[in-house]
C-alpha cells in the first residue's frame, strides 16, 4: 500500500484479485442458473404470496387472517396438522437410529437399503391407495384378524390411517439420512471408547449420540417440514373433514373450492410460519450440541 | 500419584490366527510378552501385524488359538473388559471432548471418583508435556499433540499392555524422531508391556527390545534389534531389513566360510541358514559394500544420492549384476569403482526360503 500526499490510502491490488480473494470469480456465474432457478420459483411466488395474503376479497387488510384465528373449523388445522407431524416426526427419527445402529454392521446392507427407498419412489399417493386396500374393512390385515378371531379394526379413514401412511412413507427418508450420519462417524472412535472400558450403551451415549445431534437435528427439520405439508394421505386415508383435517386442505378448499386465492395465500403463510417457528426451535437446540468433525484426528 | 502399569507376569499368544472368508490374515502367531517389555511388530503391508494387534484388543475375534495374560485366558472377553490402552494410528480422540475428558474417559468408564480422575488426568498431561492444554478440544491441537494426547488417554488407565498401532505414521519425520524418543521414555516411566506394530524398520530397531518380523500372516523372526540387523534368519527378513542386494548366485564352501560369485569374481561370505554351497542367494546391505581401492568387485557406477555423511550408489557389474553400494567420496556416472565387503557382512541363505 502507498500513501498519497493527501494522506488517503491506495491499495494496488486489481479490482479483479481483490473480487477473487473474496470467491468472486468467473467460476461464480455458474451459481446463477440456480439462482435464477430460486428467485423465479421460490422467492417470487412467496413474495407473491404473501402480499396477496394481505389484499382479501373484503373487509380490511388483515381480514383473511382475523378470519382463520376466528373460526375454529379453520384455526383447529393448526392443531391437527401439529398433532400428526410431531409424533410422526418423533417416530421416524427416533426409530431410525435403533435401526440405523444395526443396518451399518449389516453384510445386505445395499440391498435392505434398496428395498427401503422403494416407498419413496412409489410415492405417497400409491402408498396411500395400498394402505387403503391392505388395512381396509375388505383388506388381508382385517380378515386375517376376523379369522384368527380378533374381530375387526379400522385403521383407514381415521388418525391412525394417516399416521401409519406417514410412517411408511417418511420412516426411508428419515432412516437413510440417519444411516449417512452414522456411517460418517469415524469407527476408530468407537473402538477407542471400547478398549477405554465403555460398553456399547456408554460407547452409544457418550461417544455416538454427542456427534450424531448435529444430523438428528437436520433430519428432524426435514421430516418435520415434509410431514407438516402432509395432504394426498390426510384426504385418502385420514377423515378430511374431521380429526385429519390438516392445514393444507383448509387451504386448498380456499384455494380450489371456493376460488379465494388471497385466502389460500394466507393459509400458506401461517403454514409456512408453523414449519419456521418449529425448525427454528430445533435448530437453536442443535446450537447446544457439539458442531465439528466427527472424525477423530488426522486421517 | 504416579501412574504404574497394572502387574503380571507374562502375556502369551498361542497359535492365534485370524481368517477374513477365505484369507488367512493371521497363521498361528506364537509369542510370549515379559512385563516391561517392548515389542514391535515389523512388517510390510498386509503381513498382518495390525490385524495382530487388534486381535490383541479384543477388536477383532480369533479365528483359532488363544491369548493368556498370566493364568487367564482373555481372547474370548469384550475389549472393554480387557483393559488395554491402545493407541490408534489415527489418534481416534473424540473430537467434542476437550483433552481433559478424552483422558479421564476411562476411568470415568471405571466409576473413578472425580477428583480422582481429575488428579489422575494432571498427572497424565505432565507425563506427556502437555500441562496447559487440558481444556482444549483436540481439533485445536496439532498432530503432534493430539498424538500426545492419544497416548496419555491410553496409560491413564494404567493398562498391563499399551497397544500402539502406527502411532508415528502421520507425524513429519522431525516429530517422528520426538515422539519416538518420548513414546521409549513413557514406557519405562509406567513399567507395561507395550506392542507397537510398525512398518518402518529404524523406529522398531530403535525402540524395542525384542523384533516380531511378519510377512504374510506369520512369524518370520523374533529377536533383538541386532540380531536382526545383523543376521536376519531369512532372505525375505534381510530384504526388510535393507539388505537391498540379494544377489541370485552360486556358492561354493570354503573353510568356515563360503565363496560367493559376484560379478565373476570370488568373494568370502557367511552361511546364516545351512545352505554352504549351490545356488543361493548372497544378501549385503548398501553400507556394507564400500568403495575402496583395493576392492575385488568392479563396478561401473549408474547414479549416485548424496546423503551428507555419504553418497547411496547404483552400478554394475561386467556381467550385468546391478549393486547398490556406498561411498564417501563423490563418484560419478560412467566411472568404474572397486567394491568390496566384510565376508561378515555378506549373508548367504538358501534359495527356498524366498
Amino acid at each position: 500500500m502507498r500513501k498519497r500526499a493527501t494522506g488517503t490510502v491506495v491499495d494496488p491490488t486489481p479490482f479483479r484479485v481483490r473480487l477473487a480473494l473474496r470467491d468472486l470469480d468467473g467460476v461464480t456465474l455458474l451459481a446463477l442458473p440456480a439462482v435464477l432457478f430460486v428467485v423465479t420459483l421460490f422467492i417470487y411466488p412467496f413474495a407473491y404470496g404473501f402480499v396477496l395474503s394481505f389484499q382479501p376479497k373484503a373487509g380490511n387488510w388483515l381480514a383473511n387472517y382475523t378470519k382463520f384465528f376466528s373460526d375454529p373449523f379453520l384455526y383447529d388445522t393448526i392443531g391437527a396438522t401439529f398433532r400428526l407431524a410431531i409424533p410422526a416426526t418423533l417416530i421416524n427419527v427416533l426409530v431410525s437410529v435403533p435401526v440405523a445402529l444395526r443396518v451399518r454392521r449389516m453384510r445386505y446392507r445395499r440391498l435392505l437399503t434398496a428395498i427401503l427407498v422403494i416407498p419413496i419412489t412409489l410415492g405417497t399417493v400409491l402408498v396411500a391407495e395400498g394402505l387403503l386396500i391392505y388395512l381396509g374393512p375388505q383388506g388381508w390385515f382385517n380378515r386375517v384378524l376376523f379369522i384368527i378371531g380378533l374381530g375387526k379394526i379400522r385403521l383407514v379413514h381415521n388418525y391412525t390411517g394417516v399416521m401409519l401412511s406417514l410412517i411408511l412413507s417418511g420412516f426411508p427418508f428419515t432412516f437413510l439420512l440417519t444411516l449417512s450420519y452414522l456411517t460418517g462417524i469415524d469407527p476408530s472412535l468407537e473402538h477407542a471408547a471400547s478398549t477405554l472400558g465403555a460398553k456399547a450403551r456408554a460407547r452409544f451415549v457418550h461417544v455416538l449420540m454427542p456427534l450424531l445431534a448435529q444430523g438428528l437435528a437436520i433430519n428432524l427439520c426435514l421430516s418435520f417440514v415434509q410431514t407438516f405439508s402432509v395432504f394426498p394421505s390426510a384426504v385418502l386415508l385420514g377423515a378430511p373433514a374431521g380429526d385429519t383435517r390438516v392445514i393444507s386442505i383448509a387451504a386448498y378448499q380456499a384455494a380450489y373450492e371456493q376460488y379465494d386465492s388471497s385466502m389460500a395465500s394466507a393459509i400458506a403463510m401461517i403454514m409456512g410460519f408453523c414449519q419456521l417457528v418449529v425448525v427454528v426451535l430445533i435448530l437453536s437446540g442443535r446450537s447446544l450440541a457439539y458442531r465439528g468433525a466427527v472424525s477423530g484426528g488426522k486421517g | 500419584m504416579a501412574i504404574a502399569a497394572r502387574d503380571f507376569r507374562e502375556l502369551r499368544l498361542e497359535s492365534m490366527s485370524r481368517t477374513f472368508g477365505s484369507i488367512n490374515a493371521l497363521k498361528g502367531v506364537t509369542l510370549n510378552v515379559q512385563r516391561g517389555e517392548f515389542i514391535a511388530l515389523l512388517g510390510p503391508s498386509g503381513c498382518g501385524k495390525s490385524t495382530a494387534l487388534n486381535c490383541l484388543a479384543g477388536l477383532l475375534t480369533l479365528s483359532g488359538g488363544s491369548i493368556w495374560l498370566d493364568a487367564t485366558r482373555i481372547d474370548r472377553l469384550a475389549p472393554e473388559v480387557r483393559g488395554f490402552g491402545m493407541v490408534f494410528q489415527n489418534y481416534a480422540l473424540f473430537p467434542h471432548m476437550s483433552v481433559r475428558r478424552n483422558i479421564g474417559f476411562g476411568l470415568s468408564m471405571q466409576g473413578v471418583p472425580n477428583d480422582k480422575i481429575s488428579r489422575k488426568v494432571d498427572e497424565a498431561l505432565s507425563i506427556v508435556r502437555l500441562g496447559d492444554q487440558g481444556d482444549k478440544l483436540p481439533g485445536q491441537l496439532s498432530g503432534g499433540q493430539q498424538q500426545r494426547v492419544a497416548i496419555a488417554r491410553a496409560i491413564v488407565i494404567e493398562p498391563p499392555l499399551v497397544l500402539m498401532d502406527e502411532p508415528l505414521s502421520n507425524l513429519d519425520a522431525k516429530l517422528r524422531l520426538e515422539m519416538r524418543a518420548e513414546i521409549r521414555r513413557i514406557h519405562e516411566l509406567i513399567g507395561s508391556a507395550t506392542i507397537y506394530v510398525t512398518h518402518d524398520q529404524g523406529e522398531a530397531l530403535s525402540l524395542a527390545d525384542r523384533i516380531v518380523v511378519m510377512r504374510a500372516g506369520e512369524v518370520r523372526q523374533v529377536g533383538t534389534p541386532e540380531e536382526l540387523y545383523l543376521r536376519p534368519a531369512h532372505a525375505d527378513v534381510a530384504e526388510f531389513m535393507g539388505y537391498r542386494n540379494q544377489l541370485r548366485v552360486r556358492a561354493t564352501r570354503a573353510d568356515k566360510l563360503v565363496n560367493v560369485n559376484v560379478g565373476g569374481v570370488s568373494l568370502p561370505a557367511t552361511p546364516v541358514d545351512g545352505v554352504d554351497e549351490g545356488e543361493v542367494i548372497a544378501a549385503i546391505r548398501p553400507d556394507d559394500l564400500a568403495v575402496s581401492a583395493t576392492g575385488s568387485i568392479a563396478s561401473t557406477v549408474e547414479s549416485a544420492q548424496y546423503h551428507g555423511h555419504s553418497f547411496y550408489c547404483s552400478g554394475r557389474t561386467d556381467d550385468g549384476t546391478e549393486l547398490y553400494f556406498q561411498s564417501d567420496r563423490r563418484v560419478s556416472k560412467g566411472e568404474i569403482v572397486r567394491l568390496t565387503a566384510d565376508p561378515d557382512r555378506v549373508l548367504v541363505y538358501s534359495r527356498a526360503t524366498a
